[in-house]
C-alpha cells in the first residue's frame, strides 16, 4: 500500500509533472535571483537555495505538487544578518532555521500555527506583498526614463502575453525581450552581473567557516526562529492552497520536516533559507503539476539552465527583474482584503492593519505575525469577557436569582461583581449558572467573593446550573480565597 | 430533445439569471440539470487564506450554491451539483465533453471589450469548444 502510494506520488502524472516542473523552472529563475539581491547576496546563493531546496522537497516534503525555493519572505528576513555579519553568518543560520523547523514537525507542532488567526495570516501576505515592491524602489534610483521604459515594458509583456499564449511562461519572455534590448541596443544599464559574481558551478559542500560558540548562536538564533516561523507560515498556508486546488489531502508535519531537513542541507550547500512559494506552486497546479516529479524536475531544470546560460544570466537587466517583482508583489497582495474590507468585523481589520503597519515599520514579518496574534488574543479576551446578568425576582420579593450568562475568567470577573447588587432587602439569592462555564481560579475566586459579600448582609447564597467541569473545579478550589481572606 | 443539461455557475446573480433560463428548458424537455461549479485557482488562493480551516471553505461554497439550489428545487427538478477545481473555461469544457451533455448553459459576465481582453471571457471559451450546443445567457 504504501509503495503504491510513492508510486502515485512519484509517477503518477509523469508527463504534466516533466511539463509543468519546465514551467516552474523558467519562473524561478528571475525570482531567485532577485530574491538574493534582496537579500544582499550573490545571485549564486538564492539559484543554489532555490535548486536544493525544490529537489530535497521532492523527496521529503508533505504535500506532492508544492514548489519550494528561495522566497521573497525569508529574504527580506535576512536583510540585517547578511549587512552586519556576512555570508558565512546566513549559512549557520540557514542550517540552525532547519533544525528548528525539524523539531517542529518531530513535535507535530504544525497544528499550533491554527493559533494564527487568518487576519493576520492576510496582513502577512499583504505587508509581504508591499515589502516585496518597495525593496524594489531602491533600483529607480539615480536612473533615467530608460530604467522606467524598461520596467513598464516588461510589465505589459508579463500581462498582454498571456492573452495570446499560455504555452511559455509571459516573465521569461519578458525577460528574454529586455535582455535582447539590453544587449543589441547596446544601451548602458545596470545589469545582474553588476551586483554579484555568477558561476556556473554545481553547489559543493560547506561546513559555515564560523567560530563555534555561544556567541555566535545568540547572533543567529533570532533570525533563525523567526526564518523557521515564517517559513513554516508560509509553506503551511501553502500546502493548504495546494490541497484545496487539487481536492486532495497532505501530511502537514511530514512537511514541517521536510522544509527543516531541505534548509539544512542548503545551509551546507551554500544556498540561503527558504520556504514553500504560493505563487510558483500556482503555477506549478495550473500547469498541470500534481507529483513530486514536478518539483524534482523545477529543481534540476533550473540549475541545467544556469549551467548552459550562466553567461547570458549575468547580462539579465536590473530592469526587467525589477519588473518581474513588481508583477510577484501584485499578485502575491491579497486584493479581495481591500475589497472586503468594510465589511469585515473592525477587529478583524484592525488586526490585519496592525500585522501590515507592524511588518513595513519594523522589515520583519515575524515581528508583524507575533503582533497580529497578541493583538487579536486581546480582542478575543475581550469579546469572550462580556458577562450578561439577569436579575429575577421570585418568592414575592424574599428571593432573588441571578442569571449569569458568559465565559467566567479572568478577564471577565471584574464586570461580572458590578452586576449584583449586595444590598437587597432579601433572604436569599440563587446565581444561576446554567448558562456559563467556570474557567480558572479568578472565577473561583469571584464567586467566592460575591457569596461573602451577599453573606456579610445576611442573604444566603445558593448556586445552580454548574456544568460538570465547573463544578469540578470549584469543588476543588472553592472557599479557599474565602477562608485566606482575599 | 436537450435531456442533460449542464448549468455552470458561479454563485453569482448574472448565473441566477441563467438558471431560470435552464429550468425553462428543463421544464420543457423534463430533462436532469447538472450544476457545475468551478474554483480557478487564484479564487482557491483567496478562499483558503480567508478562512479557517478546510471546512470553512466546503460550507462558503456551498451556501454559494444555495440560491441556485433553491432555484431548482422550488422548480420541482431533478439535478446533482459538482465542485471542480481548475481554470473555469477548460474546466467547464473538459466536464461537459465528457459526460456527453446535450446542452450547456452559461452566463455572460456582461464584460465590456477591454475587460475581456483582460480576463478573457469563460463563455466565449465555452461555446468555441464544447462540442454540444450551448445557450450563452445575457
Amino acid at each position: 500500500m504504501k509503495l503504491q502510494n510513492l508510486k502515485q506520488d512519484w509517477f503518477g502524472n509523469i508527463k504534466g509533472d516533466i511539463l509543468s516542473g519546465i514551467v516552474v523552472a523558467l519562473a524561478l529563475i528571475p525570482e531567485a535571483i532577485a530574491f538574493s539581491i534582496i537579500a544582499g547576496v550573490d545571485p549564486m546563493v538564492g539559484l543554489y537555495a532555490s535548486f536544493s531546496i525544490a529537489v530535497i522537497i521532492a523527496f521529503v516534503g508533505g504535500r506532492p505538487g508544492m514548489i519550494s525555493g528561495a522566497t521573497g519572505a525569508m529574504a527580506l528576513l535576512m536583510v540585517t544578518l547578511v549587512a552586519d555579519y556576512g555570508l558565512q553568518y546566513l549559512f549557520a543560520a540557514t542550517i540552525l532555521t532547519g533544525v528548528i523547523q525539524i523539531l517542529f514537525g518531530v513535535f507535530k507542532l504544525a497544528s499550533v500555527m491554527k493559533f494564527v488567526p487568518r487576519s493576520v495570516m492576510v496582513g502577512f501576505v499583504n505587508a509581504l506583498a508591499i515589502l516585496i515592491f518597495t525593496s524594489q524602489l531602491q533600483h529607480f534610483e539615480g536612473e533615467g526614463w530608460i530604467m522606467y521604459g524598461l520596467v513598464a515594458l516588461t510589465l505589459a509583456i508579463i500581462y498582454i502575453l498571456p492573452k495570446f499564449t499560455k504555452a511559455v511562461p509571459s516573465t521569461l519572455v519578458a525577460i528574454i525581450v529586455v535582455t535582447a534590448i539590453a544587449i543589441f541596443g547596446n544601451i548602458g544599464v545596470r545589469t545582474v552581473g553588476d551586483l554579484g559574481e555568477l558561476s556556473q558551478q554545481l553547489p559543493v559542500f560547506l561546513i559555515p567557516s564560523i567560530p563555534f560558540n555561544l556567541e555566535t548562536l545568540m547572533i543567529i538564533f533570532p533570525y533563525s526562529l523567526a526564518l523557521a516561523i515564517v517559513g513554516l507560515l508560509e509553506s503551511l498556508l501553502t500546502a493548504n492552497i495546494v490541497d484545496d486546488m487539487t481536492d486532495t489531502e497532505s501530511n502537514k508535519n511530514k512537511e514541517s520536516r521536510g522544509q527543516g531537513i531541505a534548509n539544512v542541507v542548503t545551509g551546507f550547500f551554500g544556498g540561503m533559507a527558504g520556504c514553500a512559494m504560493i505563487g510558483q506552486s500556482v503555477i506549478n497546479v495550473k500547469s498541470g503539476g500534481r507529483g513530486r516529479l514536478s518539483a524534482l524536475v523545477a529543481g534540476t531544470f533550473l540549475m541545467f539552465l544556469i549551467m548552459v546560460l550562466g553567461g547570458v544570466v549575468a547580462q539579465i537587466p536590473m530592469a526587467a527583474l525589477a519588473g518581474v517583482m513588481i508583477m510577484v508583489s501584485i499578485s502575491t497582495f491579497d486584493w479581495s482584503s481591500l475589497r472586503n474590507l468594510h465589511k469585515l468585523p473592525k477587529t478583524d481589520a484592525a488586526v490585519m492593519l496592525i500585522t501590515v503597519i507592524t511588518v513595513v515599520a519594523t522589515h520583519d514579518l515575524s515581528k508583524g505575525v507575533l503582533a497580529g496574534v497578541l493583538i487579536s488574543a486581546i480582542f478575543f479576551a475581550a469579546k469572550i469577557s462580556k458577562v450578561k446578568v439577569n436579575e429575577i425576582v421570585a418568592l414575592e420579593g424574599k428571593k432573588k436569582v441571578y442569571k449569569v450568562h458568559g465565559q467566567i475568567f479572568f478577564a471577565s470577573v471584574n464586570d461580572l461583581l458590578d452586576k449584583f447588587n449586595f444590598n437587597d432587602k432579601v433572604k436569599e439569592v440563587e446565581i444561576d449558572l446554567s448558562n456559563s462555564h467556570l474557567w480558572d481560579d479568578s472565577a473561583i475566586g469571584a464567586l467566592d467573593k460575591i457569596e461573602m459579600k451577599f453573606e456579610q448582609n445576611g442573604i444566603k447564597v445558593t448556586y445552580s446550573g454548574l456544568n460538570e467541569e465547573s463544578k469540578h473545579l470549584k469543588k476543588r478550589i472553592g472557599g479557599l480565597s474565602k477562608a485566606s481572606g482575599h | 430533445m436537450y435531456k442533460k443539461i449542464l448549468l455552470a455557475t458561479d454563485g453569482s446573480k448574472h448565473s441566477i439569471r441563467s438558471a431560470e433560463h435552464a429550468i425553462y428548458l428543463a421544464d420543457s424537455f423534463d430533462s436532469v440539470i447538472e450544476l457545475v461549479y468551478v474554483v480557478g485557482g487564484e479564487k482557491s488562493k483567496e478562499d483558503v487564506l480567508h478562512s479557517v480551516d478546510k471546512y470553512e471553505v466546503k460550507r462558503e461554497r456551498e451556501e454559494k450554491l444555495r440560491p441556485i439550489q433553491e432555484q431548482l428545487e422550488n422548480a420541482g427538478l431533478q439535478y446533482n451539483s459538482h465542485l471542480l477545481h481548475g481554470e473555469p473555461g477548460p474546466t467547464i469544457v473538459k466536464f461537459a465533453n465528457e459526460n456527453a451533455f446535450d446542452l450547456v448553459v452559461v452566463g455572460s459576465r456582461g464584460l465590456n471589450n477591454l475587460q475581456t481582453m483582460i480576463l478573457g471571457s469563460v463563455s466565449h471559451k465555452v461555446a468555441k469548444r464544447v462540442s454540444c450546443p450551448v445557450l450563452i445567457v445575457k
